[in-house]
């Protein structure tokens, strides 16, 4: 496809609603009522060029990737060792997995204070938020690929007497290879979306994106609160765009397309 | 080399799948197995690698270095051809360098060499299946088990397939039990040919074929193989 088409209409639809955006800013709103809606150019001009503004929202939305990083990094090692287990006997699956299905379908905000009582309201809470809504994508993904083998490759495997970690490391974990990415992808999202969520919460220590995005909120300081949520949008879309790419690079030499993704809906 | 004396094969969900099969075959001797479809020809096969345990009567085996072909080539995609081939030597933990001379040799004796990069992927349906054999035979297998291993290639593939089968054959002296429902490939390929009845499977016929290997394709237009073929085909009707 040439250039001009692969760019050209996303970068239409991107002028669109930028247009709209001032019409609605400098038409329907009256001059008193503008903070609702501030025109784009007054949000660079508060939000980017103001050094210390833009200095503070990069240093909240690194905490809050980290944050949602040790969140993930987390999640992944509990989630895949517990898909490994499972996919090793039928008894573990049956004796884990109900309860994850449980923990995955209590609203995560119900949850969420009484991390606080329990563990401070802190960073240590919201890194745990990023855990429990990045967790359930993994297992399911990861156990999803483990089980996926084709039954003639067990066969293969059975018949040259190879035993469990064997069949383990060269058979089913690379076979799940792009089902675990696919549950990467999924869970990188929602584990950022756990930082803000938890940053809602937890306001304690170092300010993260979400914790600003309430003071701006608070004090009417639009264009930052726009900066903020337009920052926490692409730092979404970064990790998104990330694992489809590690993924991708994983596996495109050998498999023909990506795997239907077992997901959860955001928070 | 393998001896099965009266062996029956029941599922546990009642299925009587192979009812006193009994035949014996020495080294060397290249066995073809023709049935219908759901005769119990590939639980012969697996009882006889020990994937299955007969019900009653006994099979013996001399040999361990067994080689099993399946039907679909079991190639893992995210390996290449060589990472393929090297699959079993690695599963029986021989050194590095052995694995991958014993490939190498593999790969050069199917005819694939140029291709040891190449991901399964990117290779035809015959190219697959030579893969699968080269696989085999790096555990130098002095028993070859194949399962309809040209089952699912095209007519011309099979044929070409089966010619390097032949000449395989004669190059590495193996013992080989194959079964397939095609009795022109039985005949091409057996120095035997058994027949086996519909299920539950039985052995009701028992033909020599009289040609040496390697055979050429002219072979299947030979009046002796064609008058063979025709005996092997009524004895599989009856």
């Amino acid at each position: 496809m040439p250039r001009r088409l692969k760019w050209g209409p996303p970068l239409v639809v991107f002028a669109v609603v930028i247009a709209m955006w001032y019409a609605v800013t400098y038409l329907l709103l009256a001059p008193d009522r503008r903070f609702l809606l501030p025109p784009p150019h007054a949000i660079v001009r508060v939000a980017v060029l103001d050094r210390a503004n833009l200095g503070e929202l990069l240093n909240a939305l690194l905490l809050s990737a980290t944050v949602a990083a040790i969140g993930l990094g987390i999640a992944v090692g509990i989630g895949m060792a517990a898909a490994i287990a499972m996919s090793q006997a039928r008894w573990i699956e049956r004796s884990i997995y109900p309860y994850l299905v449980v923990l995955q379908t209590i609203p995560v905000l119900a949850l969420v204070p009484l991390f606080g009582f329990w563990f401070g309201f802190g960073l240590t809470s919201r890194v745990l938020v990023c855990v429990l809504v990045a967790l359930f994508p993994i297992v399911a993904n990861t156990l999803f690929g483990l089980r996926s083998v084709a039954a003639v490759h067990h066969e293969l495997f059975t018949f040259h007497r190879a035993g469990r970690w064997t069949r383990l490391v060269k058979l089913q974990l690379p076979a799940a290879l792009p089902a675990i990415f696919t549950g990467l992808r999924i869970s990188a999202g929602l584990s950022v979306i756990g930082a803000i969520v938890g940053d809602f919460f937890f306001k304690q220590g170092e300010p993260g994106i979400g914790i600003l995005i309430d003071v701006y909120r608070q004090r009417l300081q639009s264009e930052q609160l726009f900066a903020a949520v337009i920052l926490s949008s692409l730092l979404g879309v970064f990790v998104f765009w990330f694992f489809g790419f590690a993924g991708h690079r994983a596996t495109a030499a050998w498999h023909e397309s990506a795997l239907e993704p077992v997901g959860r809906d955001p928070t | 080399m393998l001896e099965f004396s009266d062996v029956s094969k029941r599922f546990p969900e009642g299925t009587l799948a192979l009812a006193g099969v009994d035949f014996a075959m020495a080294p060397g001797e290249f066995v073809c197995i023709v049935g219908p479809s759901g005769a119990g020809k590939t639980t012969l096969l697996h009882v006889a690698a020990g994937l299955q345990r007969p019900t009653e009567g006994t099979v013996r085996l001399r040999t361990d270095k067994i080689g099993y072909v399946f039907q679909d080539p079991a190639l893992l995609p995210w390996r290449t051809v060589r990472g393929n081939v090297a699959l079993l030597a690695e599963l029986r933990g021989l050194p590095k360098r052995e694995r991958l001379r014993r490939a190498a040799d593999a790969i050069e004796l199917v005819g694939l060499a140029g291709f040891a990069h190449h991901r399964p992927r990117t290779l035809s349906g015959g190219m697959r299946m030579r893969v699968s054999l080269a696989r085999s035979l790096t555990l130098d297998p002095e028993l070859f088990l194949l399962d309809e291993p040209f089952g699912a290639l095209d007519e011309i593939t099979r044929q070409r397939l089966g010619g390097e089968l032949s000449r395989l054959f004669v190059a590495r002296r193996f013992a080989a039990v194959l079964v397939t429902h095609s009795v022109t490939e039985a005949v091409f390929l057996g120095s035997r040919v058994l027949v086996m009845s519909e299920r539950p499977g039985r052995i009701i016929g028992d033909f020599p074929v009289p040609f040496d290997h390697p055979r050429s394709p002219d072979v299947l237009f030979d009046p002796e193989f064609t008058g063979l073929a025709r005996e092997i085909a009524a004895c599989l009707a009856a």
